[in-house]
């Protein structure tokens, strides 16, 4: 169970290969990554750039981990995101889970995804070709699809 | 925090240690204030973390930019988020920032 802040670019291949290397415990592997988009509405964009808060980014990403293991029955798990000036089609963020049945894996992921957009203290800049800067507003669906495992949590108990 | 009971000419007032934080920004929050951190003494005034927000407005035209959304700005104390009803007794580490757009 990790949790990692980089600037350096990620081998989702690589990372994979590390958790499941000499493992015969997992059944399924499901592995996430978020890219950076080209365009912003048809508007070409030149960079991307991630501000975070250093201590809490950690601590918070631990605490959604934290809170994945404890909802599913994962193996092991891994969270890397990425900060600094990122160029399009460049990875940002890699999610990947294991479990030993497929379902913990699909869902953990997602749920990991919908919590870190919502809670993990990251900030992004969009840079265009003439020089504009512009700080990404945060959007309604990703409180929902926060939401959302909220009131499954609800219904549960 | 600690707190205690001084009289002065007759009259009971209760005193408060002074309490020394460090506030961070970040992104358009830290954009509009001008820094990415500054220590600060907690006003006498001010409980929690909503009310520094407030105060930190009335510094000047760059607080008050920065803090002119209030209802958009979010809050951690010692790097949790909280709400602003939060109190900051004896917090260290204060931030202010939009909210977040990681993933």
């Amino acid at each position: 169970m990790t949790v990692r802040v980089q600037q350096e670019p990620f081998d989702a291949t690589a990372e994979t290969e590390a958790l499941t290397r000499g493992r015969t415990d997992i059944g399924g592997v499901v592995t996430f990554t978020g890219l950076v988009r080209g365009d912003v509405d048809g508007r070409p964009l030149v960079s991307l750039t991630l501000e975070h808060y250093p201590g809490m980014t950690e601590a918070e990403l631990g605490r959604i981990e934290a809170e994945a293991r404890g909802r599913f029955d994962l193996v092991d798990c891994l969270v890397v995101h990425r900060s600094g000036e990122l160029t399009p089609g460049e990875g940002i963020v890699l999610v990947v889970t294991l479990s030993r049945h497929r379902q913990a894996a699909f869902e953990a992921a997602q749920f990991l995804m919908d919590f870190l957009k919502t809670r993990a203290p990251f900030w992004k800049k969009e840079t265009f070709a003439d020089g504009d800067g512009h700080w990404v507003d945060a959007r309604d669906g990703d409180s929902h699809a926060e939401a959302r495992w909220r009131g499954a949590l609800a219904t549960q108990k | 925090m600690s707190s205690g009971t001084m009289t002065i000419g007759g009259v009971s007032a209760t005193v408060r240690a002074e309490q020394r934080v460090t506030v961070r920004y970040f992104a358009w929050v830290r954009e509009r204030v001008g820094r990415a951190e500054e220590q600060i003494t907690v006003p006498a005034s001010v409980a929690t973390v909503g009310e520094l927000a407030r105060w930190l407005a009335t510094r000047g035209p760059e607080y008050a930019e920065a803090f002119r959304r209030a209802d958009v700005v979010r809050a951690a104390l010692d790097q949790v988020h909280v709400k602003p009803s939060a109190p900051l007794a004896g917090v260290r580490e204060v931030a202010f920032f939009p909210p977040v757009t990681g993933g």
